[in-house]
């Protein structure tokens, strides 16, 4: 255990080593969009990974997230960490809402209500006045955090704003999890009926992990929106749901590090794959397919069990 | 009385036409779906895409080999559901031991791959299919487009058919028996994952009809069946996924109140099934026709 706990700690300094200086090496709106990407995956990963709830329609949150963010710091020009806060808010209220009619069904059912209910809310964003329907919600100006304290017009300023949120949002997954709250989720997720016996309420459970996940998806897309100073429609379609999944599964459902070795990951292929249009969703579809069948836990889970160290995954962002 | 709401008869009877059709399309869709979940216990996020397919199939029947749209009404079902013949013995077949997600996920990325390829050689845009029966009848308070008429009847009779198929033959008791209990039937000298093999085959060509008889409403484009398979999910967790009848009459039913709808608020239609399906958890979570577990 304790070689583990020295090997994390070391991966964690060396992954945060690596944070800090890629924006001198790689460049900084790409490392920033990855970094979202990845809380949104672990925000995903926190649900589906530790309370079994595949929720396939994660875009919701994260998308209108975006939304709230770009309308709270545009229209009614407020600073951006009150927009990121209503954004969390909002969208944390948004899943209250839908994670309590989502639990009430189990299994499938669960993934093919969220899936519905995103669908909802896009066919919502296509018509509602705020989105600007197709055009989006676009040049959201960058404004200085903290009341001016931190000024973030050098894309590298902004980066360390950005990793700062996103070294919030894991340590918030990863105190989530490995509080008593993470262990009694657990105990749902393995058996729902026994956990009910000992006297756990498991929807409220389900329910407050729902709510967490959402918030910490809408911190990610209002981030995200901050960062890229848009918000548009393809944040809320059912295909951003499923590529937060595919992330999540690349990298290894279940895993801390997974989600954002997955969201890496993806993000990278896309970025080199821009130019190949409808080819990247079929690489994508490919991906899953093969993901399915044949590496299940992911890069992180396949590698954990080459180790041959598996129960303690390693720490979040180390691949960052 | 039509006056008194403001509305004029044909607009109304004209949407709820409209309802009627795009109700059929759910009824057929959910009906494949409920079918293939009860066998394979695999929600086919292909649907969709095999809806497509099938729609796609009978317009290069049409416009590539010159063959009739009645001849394509047979023949694009029948590739289609060889077609999922071969995924279910290459791929799907290997996720029968392990939990529904990976069905789920395994069928999602594979509409990603089949709408990809599609959309790289056709584009998004929509390719016209000519109506095979042109011309209608006024009835007076509205105007009946034959083909569409025949469409909502065609459908009606597919879903009956099918219905008499699984509830009333001995193939159907065969089916029904292996899903309930896959062991014993099995144990009777049934060639099980055979009949798997079968269902997901007759799924799937049921997806690929619904595909051709909709070439000619709306046209056909790789991405058809994108959304139509979302708002067919919310059909299914409406009606619940136990009884064949209760697919049909859903899938009607939510198609004439979206036609309603579109009448009365035009705004929600896109929107009114997603509501529904938010007040059928609140009040019987397990669906109106499926049975609570």
């Amino acid at each position: 255990m304790t070689n583990n706990h020295t090997l994390r700690n070391i991966l964690l300094v060396a992954a945060l080593a690596v944070a800090l200086a890629a924006p001198w090496v790689a460049y900084p709106v790409f490392l920033m969009t990855a970094l979202c990407f990845a809380l949104f995956a672990c925000a995903f990963n926190l649900l589906l990974g530790f309370a079994g709830l595949m929720s396939f329609g994660h875009a919701m949150f994260f998308g209108m997230a975006a939304y709230f963010f770009g309308h709270t710091v545009k229209e009614w020009g407020w600073r951006p960490e009150f927009g990121i806060l209503a954004s969390v808010l909002g969208a944390a209220a948004l899943g209250a809402v839908t994670g309590a009619l989502a639990i009430r069904r189990q299994g499938i059912y669960f993934a093919m209500i969220t899936l519905a209910f995103s669908q909802m809310i896009y066919f919502f964003c296509v018509q509602a006045p705020f989105t600007h329907g197709e055009d989006g919600l676009q040049g959201i100006p960058r404004r200085a955090f903290l009341g001016g304290l931190i000024e973030v017009k050098d894309d590298r300023a902004m980066y360390y704003v950005v990793l700062a949120i996103v070294l919030f949002g894991f340590a918030a997954v990863y105190r989530i999890i490995h509080s008593p709250f993470g262990q009694v989720l657990k105990a749902i997720r393995e058996n729902e009926q026994r956990a009910i016996s000992l006297g756990y309420n498991a929807n409220l459970y389900k329910l407050l992990a729902f709510i967490l996940s959402a918030a910490i998806a809408g911190l990610a897309g209002s981030t995200k929106a901050m960062v890229l100073q848009f918000a548009t429609l393809t944040d809320v379609t059912a295909a951003m749901s499923g590529e937060v999944v595919l992330m999540a599964l690349v990298g290894g459902i279940g895993t801390l590090a997974g989600p954002v070795v997955g969201a890496f990951v993806i993000i990278t292929m896309q970025n080199y794959l821009a130019a190949a249009g409808e080819w990247v969703l079929v690489i994508q579809g490919a991906i899953f397919v093969v993901i399915v069948l044949a590496f299940r836990k992911g890069i992180v889970g396949e590698i954990g069990d080459l180790v041959r160290r598996r129960p303690k995954p390693g720490p979040a962002g180390s691949s960052a | 009385m039509f006056e008194l709401l403001g509305i004029a008869p044909q607009a109304l009877f004209g949407q709820l036409l409209v309802g009627l059709i795009n109700g059929a399309f759910y009824a057929m869709l959910s009906l494949g779906l409920a079918v293939i979940f009860g066998m394979l216990n695999v929600i086919n996020f292909t649907h969709g895409a095999q809806y497509m397919l099938g729609a796609f199939a009978a317009w290069l029947m049409l416009t590539v080999l010159n063959i009739p749209f009645w001849i394509g009404l047979v023949l694009a079902p029948l590739v289609v559901g060889l077609f999922g013949v071969v995924l279910e013995r290459l791929l799907l077949k290997r996720l029968y031991h392990l939990d529904h997600l990976y069905g789920f996920l395994m069928t999602f990325g594979l509409a990603l791959v089949i709408e990809g390829v599609f959309q790289w050689k056709w584009g998004s845009s929509g390719q016209p299919y000519p109506n095979p029966i042109p011309g209608g009848t006024n009835l007076g308070f509205m105007f009946l487009p034959t083909y569409r008429a025949f469409v909502v009847v065609a459908a009606l009779v597919i879903c009956l058919a099918t219905w008499f198929a699984i509830e009333r033959t001995r193939l159907g008791g065969y089916l029904r028996a292996a899903t309930e209990n896959p062991t014993l039937v099995r144990a009777f000298g049934i060639n099980v994952p055979r009949l798997i093999t079968l269902t997901y085959g007759l799924g799937v060509g049921l997806a690929a009809l619904a595909g051709v008889l909709a070439a000619p409403i709306y046209q056909v484009s790789p991405l058809m069946g994108q959304n139509l398979v979302l708002v067919v999910f919310a059909v299914v967790v409406i009606g619940g996924m136990g009884s064949i009848l209760g697919s049909i009459v859903t899938g009607f039913g939510l198609g004439l109140i979206e036609g309603l709808t579109k009448v009365f608020y035009p705004q929600a239609s896109s929107t009114v099934i997603f509501v529904i399906m938010a007040i059928v958890l609140l009040i019987k979570p397990a669906g109106l026709f499926g049975r609570t577990r």
